[in-house]
C-alpha cells in the first residue's frame, strides 16, 4: 500500500486553480496504491494562509511549507522540499503548467522515479496505474505504467476536470524547508514580468479566440472586441507569437498551451499539426480563413470562407445583435 | 566556453498526422516518415552556435561545441548534419531507441557531461515524438546544476548566462551561473534572442536555425564521433516505462462552411448551443 502526494502551485500570494485538476487525477489513480493522498503547498509569505482553500477535498493531510525564500519559484529551491515529502509516498503528481513541468522531472530525478508527462488520462489496474500520453502533437496516444518504487506524473489541464469539494476538513500540518543543493547559490531570480489581464486565463476559459499570422499589426485591433463581446481569453498560433504580434504565452499548440474550451476560433490559421494537438479537444470550433482549402476546416465544426479583417467586425456586429433580440 | 548538446532525432514531425497504429496497438509505426532533427535540438545546437562565436564572423568558433545522441548507428547522420552545420565533435551512445525513456537519457547524460566538464549544457525542451518535456530536468538534477528550462532569450555574461524563460502568464528572467542548464523553446532563434558576449548588441541573426555549406558537410565527414556503449554509463539501472498499447486519437470530423456570419451565429446560437 502507498500514499500518493499532489503538489499545490502557489504563486503571487493566491492558490492556482491548476492544483485542483491534478487533485482529479491522483483520486483517479489512488485505488491503484490503495493508500491515502496529501497535498502539498510550497511558497513564500501567503502560502499557510491559502492552505485553508485545500482542506475540503478529502485529502488525508494538508502539508504547508511556507519560507520567506520561497517566495519566487525557482526549481533549484523547490525541488528539496517536493522530494523530501514526496519520498513517503508511492505517486508525486502536479499539473502540467510550465512551473509542474519545470519542478516535477527534477524531483522524480531527486527520487530516482519515473515520469509519466503532460498524461491525458489515469487508471487503476490491478494494483497499478496506466498513463495515457498524448504522443507525436496528439496524433498517438501510449498507455503506460512506471516501475520504479516512487512515480512522478504530470496531468494536462484541459483532460481533467477541476477537483469539486467533498466537505470534511483535511488537518494542516507544518513541513520545514529542506536545504537546497549546490544549484540553488548558482541560481538568481532575476524578474517575472507578467502581463496583467482582466480576461480567464487560456487555461481555464470557456471561450477562446485565437488569432494566426495574417492579422499582423492588428492583432489586438481585430481579436480584443471580439473578445469583450464573447468573455473569451484571446490565444494566438506560433507564427503569430513569432512575429511579435502576440505575446509568447498566448501560443496555442503541442508545444504551447493546450486548450480544450467549449467554444474555440481559429482566426487566420492556417492549422498546422502542432497548432490542432493544442486545441482539438474543444466542443465547438469555428474557423474563419480566407482559403477554402485551408487544413483547419477539416477538423472545424463551422467554418467561414471569408477574408478576417471584414468577418471579424462583421461578427463582433452580429453577436451584439443577437445579445440584445 | 565549452557547451555540450543532447540532441535527439525524431520522425519528420510535420507530417506526424501520418504516424500509422496497427490494429493490434502494439506500436506507433512512422514506416514513411524521414528521420529529423527534432526541431528543439536543431534550435539548441544554433543556439549553441551563436553563443560560441561572434556573429559577424561566424566561421570562427570561440570555444568548443560537442553534440551527443542516444540511439542506433544510422543516428549518426543526425550527428554528422551537426558536424557539418559547426559542432566540433560529436558522441553516440549505442542504444535502440525502444530500450530509453527520460530516466535512462538523462542517467546517460549525466556521465557523459561529467566526463566532458562542459561550462554550458544545452537541450531541446521536448522530443516532439515522445512529447515528455522531462530529460533537461532530470539531467540537471542528476548534475545538480542549476537550469533554466523554455529559454526563449540568452544573454552570456562573464561566467552566467541571463535567461528569459516564456513561463505561463509571461517571462521569467533567471542567472544561471556556470556549470549550468539550459532547455530552449521556439523563440530562441530569433534574429534577436542570443548574444555571446563577443557578439555586438546591435547585431541580428538570419531568423531560424542556419544551414551547412557543402564544402561543411565534406569535412563533417572527418570530424571525430566516439561511441561509447549506454551500459557503461547507467550503472545498472534498467527500463522503469512500459508502454502497453497505442491507440490514435477519436476522429474529428469537419463539419459545415456557412455562408456568413449571420448564419455562423445563428448555428453557434442555435444549433451548438455554444454562446
Ligand atoms: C517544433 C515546432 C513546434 C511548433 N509548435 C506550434 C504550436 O505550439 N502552436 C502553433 O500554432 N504552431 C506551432 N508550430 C508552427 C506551425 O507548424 C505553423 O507554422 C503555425 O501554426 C502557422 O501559424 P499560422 O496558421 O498563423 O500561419 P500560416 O500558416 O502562415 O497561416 C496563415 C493563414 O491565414 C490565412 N489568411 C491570410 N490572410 C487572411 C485574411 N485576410 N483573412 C483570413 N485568412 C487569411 C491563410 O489562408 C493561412 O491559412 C510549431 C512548429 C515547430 C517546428
Ligand atoms: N535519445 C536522446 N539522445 C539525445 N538527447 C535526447 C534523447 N532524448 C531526449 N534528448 C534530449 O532531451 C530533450 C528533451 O526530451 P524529452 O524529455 O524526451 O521530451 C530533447 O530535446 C533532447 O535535447
Amino acid at each position: 500500500m502507498a500514499d500518493a502526494l499532489v503538489v499545490a502551485e502557489f504563486a503571487d500570494g493566491k492558490l492556482k486553480k491548476s492544483t485542483f485538476h491534478a487533485i482529479t487525477m491522483v483520486k483517479q489513480a489512488l485505488p491503484a496504491l490503495g493508500g491515502a493522498f496529501d497535498i502539498l503547498l510550497v511558497g513564500g509569505p501567503g502560502a499557510k494562509a491559502a492552505a485553508g482553500e485545500l482542506t475540503g477535498f478529502g485529502a488525508r493531510k494538508v502539508l504547508v511549507c511556507e519560507d520567506a525564500s520561497l517566495a519566487n519559484y525557482t526549481a533549484e529551491h523547490y525541488a528539496p522540499t517536493v522530494a523530501e515529502v514526496g519520498k513517503a509516498h508511492g505517486l508525486v503528481a502536479m499539473t502540467a503548467t510550465t512551473t509542474g513541468k519545470d519542478l516535477l522531472p527534477r524531483v522524480a530525478a531527486k527520487l530516482d522515479a519515473a515520469y509519466a508527462g503532460d498524461c491525458a488520462d489515469v487508471s487503476a489496474d490491478g494494483g497499478k496505474i496506466t498513463y495515457k500520453r498524448p504522443m507525436f502533437a496528439g496524433n498517438a496516444f501510449g498507455y503506460c505504467q512506471l516501475s520504479t518504487p516512487i512515480q512522478v506524473a504530470t496531468a494536462r489541464q484541459s483532460e481533467f476536470d477541476p477537483a469539486a469539494p467533498e466537505g470534511g476538513s483535511s488537518p494542516v500540518e507544518d513541513v520545514a524547508k529542506a536545504a537546497p543543493g549546490a544549484a540553488a547559490e548558482r541560481v538568481e531570480f532575476v524578474s517575472l514580468d507578467s502581463v496583467k489581464s482582466e480576461r480567464p486565463e487560456l487555461t481555464d476559459a470557456d471561450v477562446i479566440v485565437s488569432g494566426g499570422r495574417a492579422i499582423k499589426e492588428k492583432f489586438f485591433d481585430i481579436m480584443e472586441p471580439l473578445a469583450d463581446e464573447l468573455g473569451a481569453a484571446i490565444g494566438a498560433s506560433r507564427a503569430a507569437c513569432d512575429a511579435g504580434y502576440a505575446p509568447g504565452d498566448y501560443q496555442v499548440g503541442q508545444t504551447g498551451k493546450i486548450v480544450a474550451p467549449k467554444l474555440y476560433f481559429a482566426i487566420g490559421i492556417s492549422g498546422a499539426i502542432q497548432h490542432i494537438a493544442g486545441m482539438k479537444g474543444s466542443k465547438t470550433i469555428v474557423a474563419i480563413n480566407k482559403d477554402p482549402d485551408a487544413p483547419i476546416f477539416q477538423i472545424s465544426d463551422y467554418g467561414l470562407v471569408a477574408d478576417l479583417f471584414e468577418a471579424v467586425p462583421a461578427l463582433v456586429e452580429e453577436l451584439k445583435k443577437q445579445k440584445s433580440a | 566556453m565549452k557547451i555540450l548538446v543532447a540532441i535527439k532525432r525524431v520522425a519528420d514531425p510535420d507530417n506526424a498526422n501520418k504516424v500509422k497504429i496497427p490494429p493490434s496497438g502494439d506500436k506507433i509505426d512512422t514506416a514513411g516518415l524521414e528521420w529529423k532533427m527534432n526541431p528543439f535540438d536543431e534550435y539548441a545546437l544554433e543556439t549553441a552556435l551563436r553563443l560560441t562565436e561572434n556573429g559577424k564572423s561566424p566561421k570562427k568558433r570561440e570555444g568548443e561545441v560537442i553534440v551527443v545522441t542516444l540511439g542506433p548507428k544510422d543516428t549518426e547522420t543526425t550527428l554528422r548534419s551537426a558536424l557539418a552545420t559547426g559542432a566540433d565533435r560529436a558522441i553516440r551512445v549505442e542504444t535502440d531507441d525502444a530500450e530509453l525513456d527520460g530516466r535512462l537519457v538523462s542517467k546517460a547524460l549525466a556521465k557523459v557531461v561529467e566526463e566532458e566538464k562542459p561550462d554550458v549544457v544545452l537541450l531541446g525542451k521536448q522530443a516532439v515524438d515522445g512529447d515528455n518535456n522531462s530529460v533537461g530536468q532530470m539531467l540537471a538534477e542528476h548534475l545538480d546544476y542549476p537550469m533554466a528550462t523554455f529559454a526563449a532569450t540568452i544573454q552570456e555574461e562573464d561566467g552566467a548566462l541571463l535567461v528569459g524563460r516564456e513561463v505561463d502568464g509571461g517571462v521569467l528572467t533567471l542567472r544561471v551561473k556556470y556549470p549550468a542548464l539550459v532547455t530552449v523553446d521556439l523563440r530562441i532563434v530569433a534574429s534577436e534572442s542570443v548574444y555571446s558576449t563577443k557578439t555586438d548588441r546591435s547585431f541580428k541573426y538570419n531568423e531560424g536555425v542556419r544551414f551547412a555549406a557543402l564544402p561543411a558537410i565534406m569535412k563533417a565527414k572527418k570530424k571525430p564521433l566516439d561511441v561509447k556503449a549506454l551500459s557503461d554509463l547507467t550503472g545498472g539501472a534498467e527500463l522503469a516505462t512500459t508502454y502497453l498499447k497505442f491507440e490514435p486519437p477519436p476522429e474529428r470530423k469537419a463539419g459545415i462552411k456557412v455562408a456568413d456570419v449571420t448564419e455562423l451565429v445563428d448555428k453557434l446560437a442555435n444549433e451548438a448551443k455554444a454562446l
